[in-house]
């Protein structure tokens, strides 16, 4: 158990994503008390867009153990607007491009859950 | 205030010693530095040491006095944690301390042990220096996490896989004769193309290797220096450190390397010095592209210009700004909490005109390490200098 990443992640799979916005704007992700970018204590819950688009991505061939039957697979961060996210994308390497939308969801089960990314 | 001389220093040989503990190898590169210093280690106040897996690779946590210990030094010890920047920020420390009036004779130095593990092992245990809720757990290894900023690159500026592979080949190139050197030969590009994809776009060559190894220091006062009429014409006339988000995801650029590029104005603003006044580097190239972010965070080139410097023949060693003359961490090899000091270890090296490069660099009065944690959510420099 993770509070609030692992809420984080059940609103996401829910299509209910949300991220942390302070009061001057800036995105982060849950856990946290204080905006990363400013020092802001005042942060709301705000719905994460439903699109990102990828700014970098790469083929992972080798690794960590928890993955090891999955490679080669694809790794992106992703940006939706405000915040940015990491996840791995639910697509073949060759059809993933820098700038491509996607949507965000959650693969894997338990203590392995975590953000993926469907091309749109 | 005094800044630390470099009495001495000390290197095990960085490579494959899987059956060698972390405290038989810092053993090694400390005894080394003592005896290089010429110090007697019951005049050493304090030991200042890097590690970063200690508690995975060998169940081994509480290293500082374990390794006070294996030098035959009685005094305070204290292991300094900061990922790949781990003897970098205790060589920060140990220079704050001199320099503060605190101490007069510290060790300072770093040891890993890293392949007694399989590779998936020190893959996952590499991985932790990145963000275990948003990064590990979506698959992000550290070779991945530099493939993000080097895709980001090459799309925000260009730059190629060859334009990589040409600063591997000059690292091997640097290597070749330095008897601590994991790497001791030539590669070509086309090796460096040729080889398996770790995480696209960059290859087994543009990685550094898993390794083993220590190294050590010793840092007297200006004023212990003299009494002891020591030979110690080095000083580290400089220090910064910077910081920066720990994900990825959460910084402004994948591309660029803030950290570094505060550490470097603070080490460059204390030392009195700019970029034009360095004659050699020492950075941080546990990948290919993490050298070219080093060198255009710390202001050597401008954004999107560092990346063809090696191929450009500016950071080769006969170049305006020889970098990494050591091999760097891709040829020399990158035992973690190792590698800042032995930046350190290889410039002073350099400075003193015995390193086995020394004569592509015969007038060098000037050089700076950089050394980078995790994906540069950490980064340290430091500004050696010849003294009159
Ligand atoms: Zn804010």
């Amino acid at each position: 158990m993770n509070d609030g990443h692992d809420e984080f992640l059940d609103a996401v799979e829910s299509g209910d994503g949300y991220y942390l916005e302070c009061e001057n704007g800036h995105g982060s992700l849950p856990p946290r008390m204080v905006c990363p970018h400013c020092g802001d204590r005042d942060l709301t819950e705000t719905a994460l867009p439903e699109t990102g688009t990828i700014d970098s991505y790469t083929v992972v061939h080798v690794p960590t153990p928890a993955f090891a039957d999955e490679a080669p697979y694809v790794t992106a961060v992703a940006d939706f607007g405000p915040v940015r996210l990491t996840g791995r994308v639910l697509a073949d390497a060759d059809a993933v491009e820098i700038g491509d939308e996607v949507s965000a969801s959650v693969g894997g089960a338990d203590e392995s859950r975590s953000v993926v990314f469907e091309p749109r | 205030m005094t800044d630390p001389r470099v009495a001495g220093v000390g290197l095990t040989h960085f490579g494959s010693h899987p059956a060698r503990t972390s405290r038989d190898l810092f053993a090694e590169a400390g005894l080394a530095a003592l005896d290089d210093a010429g110090v007697d280690p019951a005049d050493v106040e304090g030991v200042f040491y890097g590690n970063f897996m200690g508690e995975i690779a060998e169940h081994q946590g509480h290293q500082g006095p374990l390794m006070a210990e294996a030098i035959g030094v009685d005094a305070p010890a204290t292991r300094y944690e900061s990922a790949c920047a781990s003897s970098g920020a205790a060589l920060r420390q140990a220079v704050q301390n001199v320099r503060n009036g605190e101490a007069d004779v510290l060790v300072v130095g770093g040891a890993e042990r890293m392949t007694n593990l399989d590779t998936a092992e020190t893959t996952e245990a590499l991985a932790i220096a990145a963000d275990d809720l948003y990064e590990v757990r979506a698959g992000l290894t550290f070779p991945g996490a530099y493939a993000l900023m080097a895709a980001a690159y090459f799309d925000e500026h260009g730059g190629s896989r060859e334009d990589l592979a040409e600063i591997a080949v000059k690292n091997h190139a640097n290597a070749v004769g330095n008897e601590h050197a994991q790497f001791q030969r030539e590669i070509t590009v086309e090796d460096a193309l040729d080889a398996p994809m770790v995480a696209n776009p960059l290859g087994l060559y543009d990685a550094c290797p898993i390794t083993d190894g220590a190294s050590a220091a010793v840092l007297v006062s200006e004023s212990y220096a003299a009494e002891h009429d020591l030979d110690a014409g080095v000083a580290v006339t400089g220090t910064g450190q910077g910081g920066d988000k720990m994900a990825l995801h959460d910084r402004e650029a994948l591309a660029r390397t803030p950290a570094a590029s505060d550490a470097a104005d603070e080490a460059f603003a204390d030392a009195g010095i700019s970029t034009g006044d360095v004659d050699v580097a020492e950075v941080h190239d546990c990948f290919t592209i993490a050298e070219v972010l080093a060198l255009e965070g710390m202001g050597f080139f401008d954004e999107g210009e560092g990346i063809s410097a090696a191929a450009d023949g500016v950071t080769t060693r006969d170049g305006d700004l020889p970098v990494n003359l050591s091999g760097g961490l891709k040829a020399k090899g990158h035992p973690v909490g190792a590698t800042g000091v032995s930046q350190l270890a290889e410039l002073t090296s350099i400075l003193r005109g015995d390193h086995h490069n020394s004569e592509h660099v015969s007038d060098a009065r000037v050089g700076v390490a950089h050394n980078a944690g995790g994906t540069v959510a950490s980064a340290t420099v430091h500004v050696l200098e010849v003294q009159e």
